[in-house]
């Protein structure tokens, strides 16, 4: 047991207590999806397309069934599986439909995807299987940009999909946009290009997928942040009910959005396991994780913005373009990005007027899903570019202008109809420039007498919407909807307690932090909470972790759950000790009713085994059900960064010297788990600015399928960072708490953008896409000089 | 074509009959059942293999198992007491939250170990560079730099004791 010091005015909740996963991770003793071996296992690899954009004219797996070793082989057509198919319930305007086949089928649209699957006794032979496989395409012209997707004439990715276009949204059009624009004092214009990036997990992803003859049932261990989706898509592909499939999710290691939307290999695999009836394990290998998996982030910005002279923001009027790849993920669609985008972009602004065309475009890349922060990093770090144009433009201070506009009343109903939650918008970027002027970085930055070497500073104000409900899932027009959260909470004879969560913790510590919940309202330590997750035979319906929506969904189911529990233990306290229910307080692991206390183990006692003392309308055993959804728009969390870079102009080189973030989530649960998910967070950001990108020539084949290729940054890129916390609770949230998952991403790519054009303001050099690796900031130097 | 293969792994002896192109991590893993030790690039990039071959940090990615008979190999389930008490570096990696998800755990904490046994007064900038050597997706790095920085004041600390004890 824990000793109470760590207790933070005497509750769990708010204290940095020790994590609950930590002893097995540590250990070795984790289990990971790699991890599972079971008898008689077979192995799977897939073999993959060549060709970025293809006829698929014939798959000849012959050679490959007489590799030794190899077992089993099929194409689309063996298999005959039902497609995995993801809808918006929008006009055919606005959203195209398309189908992704678990394998492909008479054609293929992006380099690396699954034609065949090879099982063999062991992964080498697999290996040895794929290679054996004779492949035949009718090459097509591929479609490697957004730009060639919209050009006239354009080949289609999709022969349903004109344009090759899958979303096409015009929201808000306030009106008289187009007059505030032309009567406005300044408008500024910013066009970015994103670069797409790898949500990379450091575990590829697998699954380990077998028939119990018994229980008649497809049980499939899988790597996944959506358990449930799986089970859904899995069971309409092969054709079981959802009773026979049961779909486990062991230890993670990472998921960041990529394994939150179903994947294509994990069905195959366990497709294969059900026609066997033998077990198969498939394991991603990096260079298919790198240019195969769920991609994300490559997106288009044309940005206006209107000013007055005083610096008041007056309109935005925005055009983005997101390059989805070769196919609608599920449960979200190509829509996620774009919609995300154009909903939201305002953000922590008090714009009047606004007006966006959002598009998901296909083409022949590897497709995208929701990857932390989803569109808002790209978004945060436009609108922060126009800020700091603006600034330029008006002859004002940057973070002045910012001041100027951020919403400071709450409830704030913007323009966007999205009502904000009360937030420190306004303190957190006091706090945080103020951090950075007492740490002595404004005089570094202005004095200027390092030599060549230019310091610059930036900085990027956000909020961003965590705990979507239902209702603001459904503002999106998805077929499938989710936001609520269902959690079941047990009590065993020893008076400890399981309780069930839909979400799916890997790496967010919700082992520790539920826990932390639970305890404080049943008053017991922590470690008498259990939290079970990750089992669809175990857990109601569940929608999984991602859009930091844990906590403050989940956390609030599992709350409301230990309530309903202890007033059935209050009542039947009450009973035992013949007092009044209302005056029995839940204490130190019992129920005191007036000077009577009585154990929970006692109480379960009597709940288990001698059911004939309960009161007369309290049935047996100690459980309780509850659920939780977020009405209305949510709750936002909001945060600041500020960055400090030092470029050395000769090479292009950027260090990053010093980087403060100053975030509200919120109550925090355990804040520790919330810097660490900012400092990953922002970790994940500085990547996306600076160094990682996936990149293809002009036939589509990858140019980073490996780990030299695609610059994953080390602990000697990513620095330090300071984390000051500000906490404005959330009123209709059980804990008070707000999301915490991916505000680090979200901020980091605009800070450090910034940061990099106030170290080139003396060069005539703006830089405003990214990444901006220094071989871009040397050339465009160089083109400067 | 199999192969004879003898390893010490953690103090143990194994007779194996491989392939000779099995990489030590898959022997480790799915021979010994030692499942501790990650894969995450199998190509020498990422650092989740990481084990000890005479004290000094390997890929074993990288390395055939043939390759290392005679030699000592220690792997992450090494660290702990038979009792499950964690040791002071895993300790400390607790402590300053230096894991999240948990998956390049395993290889940090065995590059860190080889590390500190070749140099127990490290600065944190080296530190810093030898924490490069691998990739944590989750952490940021500057909690796993602490837990290591932490752990390694700690056990000159401890050693000083002892020292201090020994004159008396």
């Amino acid at each position: 047991m824990v000793e109470p010091h760590f207790r933070r005015d005497g509750a769990w909740v708010g204290a940095s207590v020790p994590r609950r996963e930590d002893p097995r991770l540590l250990a070795g003793r984790g289990r990971f999806v790699d991890d599972i071996t079971l008898p008689g296992m077979l192995h799977a690899q897939f073999v993959r397309s060549t060709e970025a954009h293809a006829e698929l004219l014939a798959v000849d797996l012959d050679e490959v069934r007489t590799v030794p070793g190899v077992v089993a082989a099929y194409t689309a057509d063996d298999l005959d599986l039902g497609d995995i198919t993801a809808l918006l319930d929008r006009p055919p305007h606005e959203f195209v439909p398309t189908a992704m086949p678990v394998l492909a089928r008479g054609k293929v649209r992006y380099v690396g995807e699954p034609i065949a699957i090879v099982v063999a006794k062991d992964p080498y032979a697999a290996e040895d299987g794929v290679e054996a496989a004779v492949v035949e395409y009718a090459p097509l012209q591929p479609v490697v940009s957004d730009t060639a997707a919209l050009a006239e004439g354009a080949p289609l990715v999709h022969a349903e999909a004109p344009r090759n276009t899958l979303v096409d949204v015009s929201l808000f059009a306030t009106e008289g946009i187009d007059d505030v624009f032309a009567e406005a004092h300044t408008v500024v214009e910013v066009r970015t290009k994103t670069g797409r990036q790898n949500a990379l997990p450091l575990e590829t992803r697998g699954v380990v997928a077998d028939w119990d003859d018994r229980d008649e049932q497809l049980r499939v261990q899988t790597c996944s942040q959506v358990p449930h989706q799986v089970r859904t898509v899995l069971a309409k592909c092969v054709g079981l009910d959802e009773k026979q499939v049961r779909v486990t999710v062991p230890d993670m290691g990472g998921g960041f959005g990529q394994k939150c939307v179903v994947g294509r290999e994990e069905i195959a695999a366990a497709a294969v396991a059900l026609r066997l009836r033998r077990p198969v394990k498939w394991i991603e290998d990096r260079r298919d994780a790198l240019t195969a998996a769920f991609l994300a982030r490559e997106q288009r910005y044309v940005v206006r913005a209107a000013f007055s002279a005083d610096g008041e923001i007056l309109g935005l009027d925005a055009d983005v373009v997101c390059d989805m790849g070769a196919y609608s993920c599920y449960p979200f669609t190509a829509g996620i990005e774009p919609l995300m985008a154009s909903a939201e972009m305002p953000g922590v602004y008090r714009v009047p007027a606004y007006r966006v065309r959002g598009r998901a475009v296909t083409t022949n890349k590897a497709p995208t899903a929701p990857y932390r922060g989803v569109s808002r990093p790209q978004y945060v770090m436009v609108v922060e570019r126009v800020f700091e144009k603006a600034a330029r433009a008006l002859g004002m201070d940057a973070v002045e202008l910012r001041r100027r506009n951020l919403i400071t009343v709450f409830p704030y109903k913007g323009v966007n109809n999205i009502t904000y939650d009360p937030g420190s918008y306004l303190e957190s970027l006091d706090l945080c420039e103020k951090t950075l002027r007492d740490e002595g970085w404004f005089s570094r930055r202005d004095d200027e007498n390092g030599g060549d070497r230019v310091i610059g500073i930036g900085f990027a104000c956000f909020s961003e919407r965590t705990g979507y409900g239902s209702g603001a899932f459904a503002q999106r027009k998805m077929q499938v909807v989710p936001g609520f959260d269902i959690s079941e909470i047990t009590m065993d004879l020893n008076g400890t307690v399981s309780v069930t969560t839909g979400t799916l913790s890997h790496g967010q510590s919700h082992e520790t932090t539920m826990a932390q919940i639970v305890a404080d309202r049943l008053g017991i330590a922590y470690d008498r909470v259990k939290i079970v997750q990750g089992d669809t035979d175990r857990i109601t319906y569940g929608w999984g972790s991602f859009a930091s929506r844990s906590i403050t969904i989940g956390g609030s189911a599992v709350a409301a759950a230990s309530v309903k529990l202890g007033d059935q233990l209050r009542e039947i306290a009450a009973h035992l000790l013949a007092g009044d229910p209302e005056a029995a307080v839940l204490e130190d692991g019992g129920v005191r009713v007036g000077d009577r206390w009585m154990s929970f183990a006692d109480i379960a006692d009597v709940a288990y085994l001698k059911a004939h003392l309960l009161p007369k309308d309290v049935g047996p055993g100690l459980s309780a059900i509850a659920s939780f959804d977020v009405g209305g728009d949510g709750t936002f969390s909001n945060a600041t960064h500020g960055c400090v870079v030092e470029l050395d102009p000769g090479t292009g080189g950027v260090e990053i010297l010093r980087y403060v973030c100053v975030e509200d989530c919120g109550v925090a649960i355990h804040p520790q788990v919330v810097e660490g998910q900012a400092r990953g967070g922002i970790a994940q950001g500085i990547a996306g600015a600076l160094f990682e990108e996936v990149r293809y020539d002009d036939g589509g084949q990858p140019l980073a399928p490996s780990f030299m290729e695609y610059k994953v940054p080390t602990a000697m890129e990513i620095p330090d960072v300071r984390i000051e916390h500000l906490e404005t609770p959330c009123a209709f949230t059980e804990n008070g708490a707000k999301g915490a998952g991916e505000g680090g991403t979200i901020g980091a790519p605009a800070a450090v953008l910034n940061a990099v054009n106030d170290a080139l303001r003396h060069t005539g050099v703006e830089l405003d896409d990214t990444p901006i690796p220094r071989e871009s900031i040397f050339r465009a130097l160089e083109v400067a000089r | 074509m199999i192969q004879l293969v003898e390893l010490t792994v953690n103090g143990e002896r194994h007779e194996l009959a491989i392939e000779p192109r099995r990489t030590l991590v898959d022997v480790l893993r799915h021979d010994l059942g030692l499942t501790g030790t990650h894969v995450g690039c199998e190509h020498g990039i990422c650092g989740a293999c990481t084990v000890l071959v005479d004290g000094a940090p390997v890929r074993a990615c990288l390395l055939f198992a043939a390759q290392v008979e005679g030699a000592e190999i220690r792997t992450v389930e090494s660290l702990a007491a038979p009792d499950g008490t964690l040791n002071d570096l895993q300790q400390c990696f607790s402590e300053h939250h230096g894991l999240q998800c948990g998956f390049c755990t395993p290889g940090m904490l065995m590059l860190a170990e080889g590390f500190l046994a070749e140099e127990p007064e490290p600065t944190t900038e080296e530190i810093r560079e030898v924490v490069a050597s691998n990739l944590c997706r989750c952490t940021g790095y500057q909690t796993i730099v602490e837990a290591i920085d932490d752990c390694a004041s700690r056990r000159r600390a401890a050693f000083q004791q002892q020292l201090d004890g020994s004159r008396v």
